[in-house]
């Protein structure tokens, strides 16, 4: 079924699922109005969309490297565009983004700007270079240009680190959503969601990957918009919510000059539930010092840069020139959800807190608000809270609080949606947070079956053995994950952002520099992804201990420090050893010609 | 110097004047944060906030889809360009 002409029909297969997705949401509406329970509803959502990913999951089996590698590097730019922002947006941009905005305002804000402007240093700096050297994986890269099997090696340990950091929080996304909307023990939903993580990659790799990741994106992007328009024309914003909340905007900023940020004492913040915040920041003005921006704004871009699951999605290009564009369609895939999460962040903050709309809380009586419906079915939930901290009976801004992810699921409830939407929200969280955790499952898995086996351990193993090794790992790694995520150690942000941090500190200059610098050699390149990953880590550990860290580098930003340390090792060994030999140097000047044979064969 | 010193030479310069308009609208502005938010920008949202939420975002798309028309036109100048369409 997906062969040859599947390509050419991609618009209309695409088409026709967007069509029927839509169909399915207006039917499930129906049924609510019918009576359908809630329940029944958030179980259809992803049930539903779960099984399609399977299905199509089933039909891009291949026995094929080329295939289960790169998807047969015939992926035409927009869909690629459409995946890699599927794999890109993880749990954490659907549900705690627009959570962020709202508690943290600019301060927070620094992650829009790295996590889009990343786009521009991965299509100048590298993509359309990577594509033309052909290779697999990103270690096939760096194996390949400096030579040699402890170079190879570095990049899998540097890979590993990074995306492993980074799938144990997607998988615990998974699970939360699973097993709020299916209602089962989180404990017992990781693994449902893992199972459909596999689904999707175990047949067909990337190919799989490929095909799911572009109906992950169509749901999630209807999931996150739809409410949000909705809500912004029910409580009378403006119909095109981006271009016209700036009285909303402004209104915020006078309600907060009006009620004050109140600081509570520490006594009375210990009876709030753990995990839930107030609003202590103001929305729209400027509360960060501009290198506290700046550090986390550049640390994410270059960490965007260094990350394997997004640099191979430009591997499956047809092309060079494609894999330049489509890192563009990438970035405009991703600010349609980007651009409307500060707008999400509003309307909910606006219908929360503003006491002349009929949703505000605050000025209220405490009584009254404990007697809304939604915000006991939240308070149940562990999202939302408010205490009567001075006792005047009314609920103040600073006697409020809410989890983060609230801001997108319980937003639609507030407003008065209809319950379809908190299903379908749930369905595009799920999404999201799968098509993030398949491609990393899936470049961990390629970069040990590919890199280490068969590169290194068996170079002359047969492509159904490799293959078979390669889906092996991915359950492996995928069980791995799914453990550690069950145990639920650190928060799903966190975890993203010290994955960026770990990727930058070893990978960042040594891909980049063996791009632009014909000098480096395989000595600098090991010393510099060792040396860059182990400061960073130390930095990191150094400051969870109780460091104090210099040059405000903070845990969340240890990846500036390391990829320093990364860049000068890298350039003072390279300098003071010999330089790379006559072939390396005649492969880097092919790479930077776009056209002509890739450096590494179609099959390797 | 040859075709294909020179082709680097170009695209050399094309991630150059890439790299610094991504400077500038990634970094540069928001060393004066506080004191452009006093300014009202597109839409009527404080100029910084407008940059955070949609100008620096919507650049970044931009200057990736101009970089790409740029780095085909230098491509097809040397007859680097490859064959096929997409």
């Amino acid at each position: 079924m997906i062969k040859g002409n599947f390509i050419d029909n991609l618009p209309k297969v695409y088409g026709i699922y967007t069509g029927g997705f839509l169909a399915f949401i207006i039917i499930m509406a129906i049924a609510e109005q019918m009576g359908m329970s809630a329940k029944a509803i958030g179980i259809c959502f992803v049930a539903f969309t779960v099984a399609i990913y399977a299905i199509i999951g089933y039909l891009s089996r291949t026995a094929q490297a080329d295939a289960y590698y790169v998807a047969g590097r015939q992926v035409p730019t927009v869909f690629n565009g459409m995946a890699t922002a599927a794999d890109w947006m993880s749990g954490a941009s659907f549900v705690a983004m627009a959570g962020g905005i709202y508690f943290k305002g600019y301060g927070y804000m620094a992650l829009l700007v790295g996590w889009t402007g990343g786009y521009v240093l991965v299509a100048s700096l590298l993509a359309p270079y990577l594509r033309k050297f052909g290779c697999y994986t990103v270690p096939d890269f760096i194996g390949t240009r400096y030579g040699g099997n402890l170079s190879r090696l570095m990049a899998v340990i540097v890979l590993t680190v990074a995306s492993f950091t980074y799938v144990t929080a997607q998988i615990n996304a998974t699970g939360t959503i699973a097993s709020v909307a299916l209602d089962i023990p989180f404990q017992y939903a990781v693994y449902v969601g893992l199972i459909s993580i596999l689904l999707c990659s175990m047949l067909g790799g990337m190919r799989g990957v490929t095909w799911t990741q572009v109906a992950q994106y169509i749901v999630l992007i209807i999931a996150y918009l739809l409410p949000v328009f909705w809500i912004s024309n029910k409580i009378g914003a403006g119909f095109f919510p981006h271009f016209m909340l700036a009285d909303e905007v402004s209104r915020i900023a006078e309600l907060e000059a009006q009620f004050g940020f109140v600081k509570n004492s520490a006594e009375n913040l210990k009876e709030v539930p753990k995990g839930l915040a107030g609003i202590t920041k103001a929305h729209s003005a400027v509360n960060a010092t501009p290198w506290a921006f700046i550090s986390l704004a550049l640390a994410m871009m270059m960490g965007t840069a260094s990350l394997p699951h997004v640099m191979m999605r430009y591997f499956t290009t047809p092309s060079v020139k494609a894999a330049r564009k489509s890192v563009g369609w990438s970035l405009f895939f991703i600010f349609l959800l980007y651009s409307s999460a500060p707008m999400l962040a509003t309307l909910s903050k606006l219908a929360l807190i503003d006491p002349s709309l009929p949703t505000g809380i605050i000025g209220k009586s405490v009584s009254e608000v404990q007697a809304i419906d939604w915000y006991q079915n939240w308070n149940q939930a562990n999202l939302m809270f408010i205490s009567d901290f001075n006792g005047n009976g009314t609920v103040e801004l600073n006697e409020f609080f809410m989890g983060g992810k609230a801001v997108v699921l319980a937003t639609p409830e507030i407003a008065g949606l209809p319950y379809v939407i908190s299903g379908l929200v749930a369905a595009g969280g799920m999404a999201a947070a799968m098509s993030t955790a398949d491609g990393l499952i899936l470049a961990i898995a390629n970069a040990l079956s590919h890199d280490l086996y068969y590169k290194i351990i068996d170079p002359k193993a047969e492509t159904a053995k490799r293959l078979v090794v390669a889906r092996v790992l991915l359950v492996v790694i995928g069980f791995a994950g799914a453990t550690i995520a069950a145990m639920e150690i650190q928060g799903i942000l966190g975890s993203v952002i010290w994955a960026f941090d770990f990727a930058m500190s070893g990978l960042f200059f040594p891909l980049v520099l063996g791009v632009w610098w014909k000098r480096a050699n395989r000595e600098g390149a090991i010393a510099g992804m060792a040396l860059g990953l182990i400061s960073g880590a130390g930095y990191l550990i150094w400051v969870r201990n109780g460091g104090s860290g210099f040059l405000g580098i903070t845990q969340l930003t240890f990846g500036i420090f390391g990829s320093a340390v990364s860049l000068v090792s890298m350039v003072v060994v390279s300098l003071i050893t010999a330089e790379p030999n006559a072939a390396t140097q005649k492969m880097v000047d092919e790479v930077r010609v776009p056209s002509g044979k890739s450096i590494l064969g179609k099959q390797h | 110097m040859s075709k294909q010193a020179q082709h680097w030479e170009k695209t050399r310069g094309l991630l150059m004047v890439t790299l610094a308009i991504w400077f500038v609208f990634s970094i540069g502005i928001f060393l004066f944060g506080a004191e452009m938010n006093e300014v009202t920008g597109p839409f009527g949202y404080p100029l910084t906030y407008w940059f955070t939420c949609q100008g620096s975002l919507g650049i970044f798309v931009i200057l990736i889809f101009w970089f790409a028309n740029r780095q085909e036109k230098i491509d097809e100048e040397f007859g680097f360009s490859e064959r096929g369409d997409d």
